[in-house]
């Protein structure tokens, strides 16, 4: 081994170390939050606004790391991200339901959560099949274009569940034929109700943990390089060998798996679902976690899906106010963190700072 | 087919195309902005929202007849237009990812709302007919068979009118060359002497009085207004852009008018069709994309290394 070589071995060596590092802050991160929230709660100082909003900010965040996944990492503008939140939603809501009391609870709640993730990566895939063809804004109107697909049909749906087995209509309830005795589960735009209410906080932040060691590891290995080669430059990528199309199909994939994940706790929560829930304001709200926390960094997702949630909740007390608020205050954040004035501003102010951090040369 | 199942079908052709036409003219607001700002407005569909109040409020607290309402309601609608173009976009043109943009639009979109819901009220407004932009009987044709409302008549006049005057605007005057320019290559347009900005701003001036114009008709063709009427038919001026190439004005047309009358014959010819219409319409957009995957009348560019 000569010289040159045992010194870039140095340079991957420490550049591995820090992304390690990188990780584990974030592990550290989601863990630290989780007990101080839940030292709160047995102290009982958090109100009981928040306590409810516990298992949606969960919800919120592991659809944040996912879309994060494509947004972030495979470069592509997706706003249909609701739409297999809804799938999995919906799956794992009827199957619970039609189980009912025939599995213990953990476990069957277990299973719905496999399922939901299940079928949403399933759909995920079919769809980006033909979708990653297209590029940029084209790509970006045909999810959309699908996420309010599935919220339509799943509108007209109609399923029950008697002995004769699985009853499935687009009319109405009364033409599934049931027998008495059957369960109507899915009824068309009412949804599902009476969904077991199986979510807790601490499986939301369990399932957040999966979702980031599923992501943490997918884009630090070598699939996850490939992905963001295809990212930074679509045609270099090409002509060094990557099948682009692949790896984007598999961000792609396991982005949908992960957000039919945090539909399934969603529909565990509050036991009613409705796809009214999914529209693209869903999926926008999500997009909006990703941006603002800073486009493929996953900490900026899980802080902003955090304070972003919990942000209307707190300016409940301003009442008709808030969302007008909510939405000056958005406006503001996109402009402060991204426009080249704000940015060149705070760079002055920092630079003026005694103690404040110096910007690194990068060489 | 006998007759009358023929002109019932006619019948919802017309009611689509003058569906169709409204989101042509929201589309071609869109259309301009993409093309020369290329972002995605996601405002557009409120400000059509804002035109609409503007005009109803007009006409109930000052009497004014309806035409001066929608002279006001165009005049706000372009002052609100170029006033959020230079607060929340300009700021983000040379932002390092085009999503910040984005987001800010989605800002504003729920701003507008929000601030309709606190000015206005949540529930649904709604007209007398003497407030319609144009009221009367409908013109009659084949003995009762076919009824068309004069606001159909109205918005289709309206469409071409615009149309034309656009296409001529944009081919045949200086402002319109340089928004060609800007479209093209904003830098080499800038050496060229062209004012950047106040092409970019004179395009949202011109999409955001559409909006109004669209707002006003969308009202008085259905008359239900809340602060959130402009969003759908903003994603479905959006889709109708798409469809017909994104930057290009006939296609914007174009597709429009296809969307509004795919989605009306689906209501009408599909069993629960009135449900899954949105649906139909989305499906039809992908398969369009799937074969031309630059819209109709798009320029397919193909990236060089």
């Amino acid at each position: 081994m000569n010289k040159t070589e045992e010194y870039q071995n140095e340079i991957l060596k420490k550049i591995k170390n820090k992304e390690r590092l990188n990780i584990a802050i974030t592990y550290v991160m989601v863990i630290a939050i989780y007990a101080i929230v839940q030292g709160l709660v047995t102290t009982g100082n958090i109100s009981n606004l928040l306590k409810g909003i516990l298992v949606p900010t969960c919800v919120y965040v592991i659809a944040a790391i996912s879309l994060n996944l494509v947004v972030g990492f495979s470069g592509e503008l997706s706003l249909g991200h609701a739409g297999f939140m809804c799938i999995g939603a919906f799956t794992s809501g009827f199957f619970s339901k039609a189980v009912g009391d025939g599995l213990p609870d953990g476990f069957r709640f277990f299973l719905a959560i496999v399922i939901g993730a299940l079928f949403a990566g399933i759909v995920g895939m079919l769809i980006g099949i033909p979708v990653l063809r297209l590029k940029g804004d084209y790509l970006a109107i045909v999810t959309l274009a699908f996420g309010e697909i599935i919220k339509n049909l799943l509108n007209v749906v109609y399923m029950g569940l008697d002995s004769r087995g699985i009853h499935f209509s687009t009319k109405s309830s009364m033409d599934l034929g049931l027998e008495s005795g059957g369960k109507k589960i899915i009824e068309g735009a009412l949804g599902i109700s009476k969904i077991p209410k199986n979510s807790t906080f601490t499986i939301g932040v369990i399932l957040v943990l999966v979702t980031l060691f599923i992501v943490q590891n997918l884009i630090h290995s070598r699939a996850g390089r490939a992905i963001m080669s295809t990212r930074d430059n679509r045609i270099a990528a090409e002509s060094i060998g990557i099948p682009v199309t692949r790896f984007k199909l598999m961000a792609f994939t396991v982005s949908a798996a992960l957000a039919g994940m945090a539909g399934a706790l969603y529909a565990h929560n509050i036991g009613k679902l409705n796809t009214s829930k999914f529209d693209y304001n869903m999926s926008i709200l999500v997009l909006v976690f990703v941006v603002l926390g800073g486009i493929g960094n996953i900490r900026g997702s899980i802080l902003a899906a955090i304070i972003l949630t919990a942000l209307p909740e707190m300016l409940r007390g301003l009442s008709d106010y808030r969302m007008l608020i909510y939405a000056v205050l958005l406006i503001a954040m996109m402009l402060f963190n991204w426009a080249p004035a704000a940015l060149a501003f705070r760079e002055r102010v920092r630079e003026k700072l005694p103690f404040g951090r110096k910007k690194k040369e990068v060489e | 087919m006998n007759f009358s199942t023929f002109m019932s079908f006619v019948s919802y052709l017309k009611d689509g195309i003058s569906l169709g036409a409204v989101y042509a003219i929201i589309a071609l607001g869109y259309t301009m902005v993409y093309g020369i700002a290329k972002m995605l407005n996601f405002a557009h569909g409120d400000v059509i929202m804002v035109g609409a109040y503007i005009s109803l409020t007009m006409m109930t607290k000052t009497g004014a007849p309806p035409v001066v309402a929608l002279l006001v309601a165009i005049v706000g609608c372009t002052l609100l237009g170029v006033t959020i173009e230079f607060v929340a976009y300009r700021p983000l043109r040379k932002a390092s990812s085009p999503l910040a943009v984005l987001i800010t639009a989605i800002g504003v979109s729920y701003l507008l709302q929000n601030l309709a819901l606190k000015i206005f009220g949540a529930g649904p407004e709604s007209i007398r007919d003497e407030q319609k932009i144009i009221s009367g009987s409908p013109v009659v044709l084949f003995n009762g068979q076919l009824a068309i409302s004069r606001i159909t008549i109205l918005i289709v006049i309206c469409i071409i009118i615009i149309m034309c005057a656009l296409t001529w605007f944009v081919n045949r005057t200086r402002r319109g060359h340089a928004m060609l320019a800007v479209s093209e290559d904003r830098d080499a347009a800038q050496l060229m002497g062209v004012n950047v900005n106040g092409t970019i701003s004179l395009t949202f001036a011109i999409g955001s009085a559409l909006a109004a114009v669209a707002g006003v008709l969308l009202f008085s063709a259905y008359p239900s207004l809340t602060p959130y009427t402009g969003s759908m038919p903003g994603i479905k001026a959006f889709v109708a852009a798409v469809f017909g190439g994104i930057g290009s004005i006939p296609g914007a047309m174009i597709g429009g008018i296809l969307l509004g009358i795919i989605e009306n014959l689906a209501k009408a010819y599909i069993p629960s069709g009135s449900q899954v219409s949105d649906a139909i319409v989305f499906a039809v957009l992908i398969f369009v994309l799937l074969i031309r995957p630059a819209g109709l009348f798009g320029k397919n560019i193909q990236e060089k290394v």
